[in-house]
């Protein structure tokens, strides 16, 4: 209908910038302009330009320095002289943006509080959206009294711009808010939609710490006296709550509120069956029965002509589909109809959601409609897709065939990193969960790097061919693709597959004979790293290099698990001075830092997994403690450091002193590293000691103390005290601290100390040595292989009754706790509504023994959790001792 | 979930992703330059969109945005991740709606330049600090045009006259579809 007009635009592209007001527009002359807000003759229409034109450069995204900033401000306040209206509107928007600082408000207050009393309705609105922007809480209390008086004002929008600047307030003056709730209650009643949503939500926020008060809100609402759309919406969401938090105490029965929640489906408004429906599919425990009227209105929305709605039912049946994919398969027709359409992300989640309700009969189908669609959507929609598919695969491992053909079929299309990434990572784990698919995977994988331009990419792929493809029935067809990489690839590479096909010669005898020729043939690559490495394993192969005598060395050698990590395996070296002494590899800490998870938080919602703990710059101050305690002549003896605890807070944050004590543990001692810190700029401390009390913990005796000198200002400093036990005791118990020194008084003018001093002693907060301080947190990357290499001789096992607990989640995070362990392949994590969960367990337990624990969970009754312990290890004795852990614990 | 509905912001741009007029309500983006990567990704996203009559969505980065192209400018709203998209879409509704009114139906780049000042007061009118105050087009121009510069003429009998064009134009419309 509009195509003149485009064809117009079109033509006098190049005119177009003439046509913009604010061609070549130039912060300082509009500075300059703005000298007109002080005529005395007020020309309204010129000051509204100006006021646009400075907007516009705020909005484009130009500052103004402070001094500008307050020029313009204090130009801007001139401007309530005008009557003008139009003029009036833009000067509030200016101050808005201005954000001016306490002491100017002042000289705005006077006029907008004259403006919120005026008799336009207008004026009142808007000065009232403005002063509470800008007021500080000290102002706050003098309008108060107008504020209340506008929440209950007969014009809708005065009263909603006062319960909405309420909204805003509350972040700031909680206490005047609160006052007010009488008046928003009467709001709340109010016939106006808009203010009965604004009261709603201003309500619900002074009230929401106050459950009772929360659930008689939304009882008496519930009844129906809620108009408007999107407080029904609010409703709607306030009511969720209240079923979530009651349905905590009381268990069985019909779940209350269930029938307003229903009712909402047969709204009119399109907003409020949507936000109902979804709040009856995220219902804890929900049941069929319950779904269902909410599907049967998705389903609807499916074949709505507004891609807004259809994306909507989309995406919320694709999250039920999760959890009851058996309810979600009615709509599969309407589904597979949205794999077609214009919208790609509705498209996406119909597929996906497709693959999560799927059957083993419908996957070729499926598979067939989705070869057309992978082609035109992007990648990031993908990855979503191909993630889809593994977990389809592995549901239905009959369907292999089909599911890595398509694989194969779109890692051959066009694509960036990340994509191919997930593919190769999906294929991988077919190969390694189906055993049927590992010929034809391999198969895909080595056409793959024939032609591939991720380097990451190929030496992954050459890195699991190596382990991988010795053990396939025809070993020698993969040589080919190997050595290609050697002739074709760079160094990286080509380094990656002298190493693979060292492998191949390793365990394939009659094979070895050619990998001789060929890593004879890398001795004259042009790369350092390629040389080198053909030449250790010509030498190890052939049987006369120093590292391995015998055969089981060298597979040992090539296929070991390398299970230092990196970041404490390069800090180890990077303090290694050359001397004498060659550098030990068994002196590395085996722990890893994990990460704060608040970090990962916020980085984005990807599942943690074990390979992530090892990844990222982990500052490990392991090495650090380690040179630091041999240093001190007390604690030489102690023999090889096992670990060290991360820092334990001693104090409240913001305190006069602030302590933390990281705990060392050695074979038969502990050291206790106190770092304190003097938060006082006027005081000195001097002769810094911590006075343990180790009454509550018998088995340990005090052996040595190391004082601090002295602890100025701002300069962290360390005290040591050590304790003895035997060795081989698991030794736990309570420490009770005070802080001890001599205080002296600092003239922060001089910097320079009184002579005198006076005794002082703080008090700190106990602490506690548990038997999860003598295991390590050492992951493994296959727990099946390890668990299996382990002796089953060893093997305790024993079944426990944990009692009542709030979660199946949280009964697994303590006992995690209590061990200390290591979770592998992501199982501690366990899926919501879950009955039980299986939990699998690494670490090294004090004097280097191996531990591994597999944890089987179960509900039974309503919220008992029974456990399975299962424990192999180095020493049976330490199995007994894990299981003696987890009893006392 | 418990939590009101919130816009997190309202972006109007030009067809080439440039800025018109822009308001965010949280600190999402807390500098210039995270605004205009965020600006610069939901302009490429939407590119290949053809946004007829019907608002389109699309989610990414935790987002949604729901948008709307009329002309040469490329409406935009946008909320978190768990919030109700049809919420949204009544935003950008009176949004578009509203700008259609005040422009006259001359809804184009230049025209909008032009009056950039009601746009502002439109976006403040829309919603304050996130929290929508008002999803009706017409009472939301009718806000916004109480205080027109062009004051000559009376706010009723403006928008009478604009109510009759707009009539006019539905009608000639209808009429040549």
């Amino acid at each position: 209908m509009a195509q003149p007009l485009v064809v117009k635009k079109d033509d006098d592209l190049d005119e177009e910038e003439y046509y913009s007001p604010f061609l070549g527009i130039e912060k300082g002359a509009v500075l300059q302009e703005a000298r007109v807000f002080h005529d005395p003759q007020l020309d309204a229409r010129r000051c509204c330009q100006v006021i646009t034109k400075l907007l516009y450069l705020l909005n484009q995204g130009d500052t103004f320095t402070k001094v500008e900033a307050t020029e313009v401000f204090f130009a801007t306040t001139k401007l309530f002289q005008s009557k003008d209206a139009g003029l009036r509107r833009m000067v509030y928007l200016m101050i808005k943006e201005l954000s001016p600082s306490a002491d100017e408000v002042i000289i705005v207050t006077s006029s907008l509080m004259k403006d919120m009393n005026s008799k336009t309705d207008m004026y009142r609105a808007n000065a009232i959206r403005v002063l509470c922007r800008i007021i500080d809480s000290t102002l706050l209390t003098q309008i108060e009294r107008y504020l209340k008086q506008a929440i209950v004002d007969k014009n809708p929008v005065v009263a909603s711009a006062a319960l909405v600047s309420g909204i805003y307030l509350l972040q700031t003056s909680p206490e005047v808010v609160k006052r007010w709730s009488n008046e928003v209650q009467e709001a709340v009643q109010s016939r106006a939609a808009l203010v009965q949503f604004h009261a709603l939500a201003l309500l619900h926020q002074i009230r929401q710490n106050d459950r009772l008060a929360v659930s008689k809100l939304v009882t008496s609402l519930t009844r129906g006296s809620v108009r408007s759309p999107l407080a029904q919406c609010l409703l709607i969401r306030y009511t969720s709550q209240v079923i979530r938090e009651s349905s905590m105490n009381s268990q069985g029965g019909d779940r209350p509120f269930f029938d307003f929640l229903e009712s909402c489906l047969r709204n009119k408004a399109e907003m409020v069956i949507l936000e109902a429906a979804r709040a009856i599919t995220e219902l804890n425990g929900v049941t069929s029965r319950e779904l269902t009227p909410a599907i049967t209105v998705l389903q609807l929305f499916l074949s709505s002509s507004k891609p807004v709605l259809r994306f909507a039912a989309v995406r919320t049946l694709n999250k039920v589909a999760s959890t009851h994919p058996l309810a979600v398969t009615n709509c599969n027709i309407d589904m597979e109809s949205l794999i077609s359409d214009q919208n790609r992300s509705i498209a996406t989640l119909a597929i996906t959601t497709l693959l999560k309700t799927g059957n083993e009969s419908s996957v070729d189908r499926l598979m067939k409609q989705m070869t057309n669609f992978m082609s035109d959507i992007a990648d990031e929609f993908k990855i979503v897709v191909v993630e889809a598919i593994r977990s389809l695969c592995l549901k239905f491992p009959l369907k292999y065939r089909s599911l890595m053909n398509f694989l194969s079929n779109i890692l051959r299309e066009e694509g960036g990193f990340e994509y191919k990434k997930a593919i190769v990572d999906s294929i991988i784990i077919l190969i390694r969960d189906i055993p049927d698919a590992k010929e034809s995977g391999l198969f895909h994988l080595c056409e793959f790097i024939e032609d591939c331009e991720f380097t990451y990419l190929s030496t992954q792929i050459l890195h699991f061919l190596g382990n991988e493809g010795p053990k396939t029935s025809d070993p020698s067809k993969y040589i080919r693709y190997i050595y290609n990489r050697v002739i074709l690839e760079n160094a990286t590479v080509r380094a990656s597959a002298v190493s693979t096909l060292a492998k191949f010669g390793a365990l394939v005898d009659s094979l070895k004979p050619r990998i001789f020729v060929l890593l004879r043939r890398c001795l004259f690559d042009g790369d350092d790293e390629v040389r080198d490495r053909a030449t250790l394993y010509l030498k190890l192969l052939g049987g006369e290099a120093t590292v391995g005598e015998t055969e089981k060395d060298v597979n040992e050698f090539l296929f070991g698990s390398f299970d230092i990590p990196l970041v404490n395996l390069e800090t180890s070296l990077r303090n290694y001075e050359p001397s004498e002494a060659p550098f030990d590899i068994s002196s590395v800490s085996l722990e890893t830092k994990s990460q704060p998870l608040a970090e990962k938080k916020t980085t984005g919602k990807k599942p943690t997994g074990p390979a992530s703990a090892l990844s990222g710059p982990v500052p490990t101050v392991d090495a650090s403690y380690e040179k630091l305690l041999s240093s001190i002549p007390e604690f030489a003896g102690f023999g090889k450091l096992f670990k060290s605890s991360a820092p334990v807070e001693l104090t409240e944050a913001e305190t006069e002193y602030s302590v933390n004590v990281v705990k060392h543990i050695y074979d038969g001692h502990v050291v206790l590293q106190y770092n304190c810190t003097n938060t006082i700029p006027e005081q000195l401390l001097e002769e810094v000691v911590v006075f343990v009390d180790a009454s509550e913990a018998d088995e340990f005796s005090e052996v040595a103390t190391k004082s601090l000198r002295s602890l100025p200002y701002d300069s962290p400093g360390q005290t040591f005290v050590a304790f003895e036990k035997l060795e081989g005791v698991l030794a736990t118990g309570k420490f009770s601290n005070i802080l001890k020194f001599i205080v002296k008084e600092v003239d922060p003018s001089t910097g320079e100390a009184d002579d005198d001093g006076v005794e002082d002693e703080y008090q700190l907060e106990d602490l506690e040595i548990t038997s999860a301080d003598y295991m390590l947190k050492v992951g493994v990357s296959n727990f099946r292989n390890a668990w299996e290499s382990m002796d089953p001789e060893s093997e305790r096992v024993d079944e426990y009754g944990l009692g009542a607990r709030e979660s199946l989640a949280e009964a697994v995070s303590a006992v995690i706790g209590i061990l200390g362990m290591q979770p592998c392949e992501g199982t501690d994590v366990v899926p919501s509504n879950s009955r039980s969960h299986t939990c699998l367990l690494s670490g090294v337990f004090i004097g280097n023994v191996k531990v591994l624990v597999r944890l089987s969970f179960g509900l039974s009754g309503p919220k008992e959790v029974a456990m399975k312990l299962a424990v192999r290890s180095d020493d049976p004795e330490i199995s007994d001792k894990i299981h003696e852990i987890v009893a006392n614990g | 979930m418990e939590s009101c509905p919130s816009v997190k912001n309202i972006l109007l741009l030009d067809s080439e992703g440039k800025r018109v007029a822009v308001k965010y309500y949280t600190d999402d983006w807390p500098t210039l330059s995270a605004k205009l990567a965020f600006e610069k990704s939901v302009f490429v996203k939407t590119q290949k969109a053809t946004a007829g009559a019907e608002a389109e969505i699309v989610m990414f980065d935790g987002h949604i945005v729901v948008y709307k192209f009329i002309q040469d400018l490329h409406f935009f709203v946008t909320g978190g991740e768990e919030e109700n998209e049809l919420i949204l879409a009544s935003v950008l509704q009176g949004f578009t709606d509203a700008v259609d009114i005040i422009l006259r139906n001359n809804v184009d780049k230049r025209t909008a330049l032009e009056n950039l000042d009601l746009i502002l007061l439109c976006l403040d009118e829309i919603v304050d600090g996130g929290i929508v105050l008002e999803t009706e087009g017409s009472v939301i121009a009718e806000k916004v045009s109480a205080h027109g510069i062009e004051g000559a003429t009376s706010l009723a009998e403006q928008t009478i006259v604009q109510a009759l064009t707009t009539a006019r134009e539905h009608l000639t419309k209808s009429l040549l579809m």
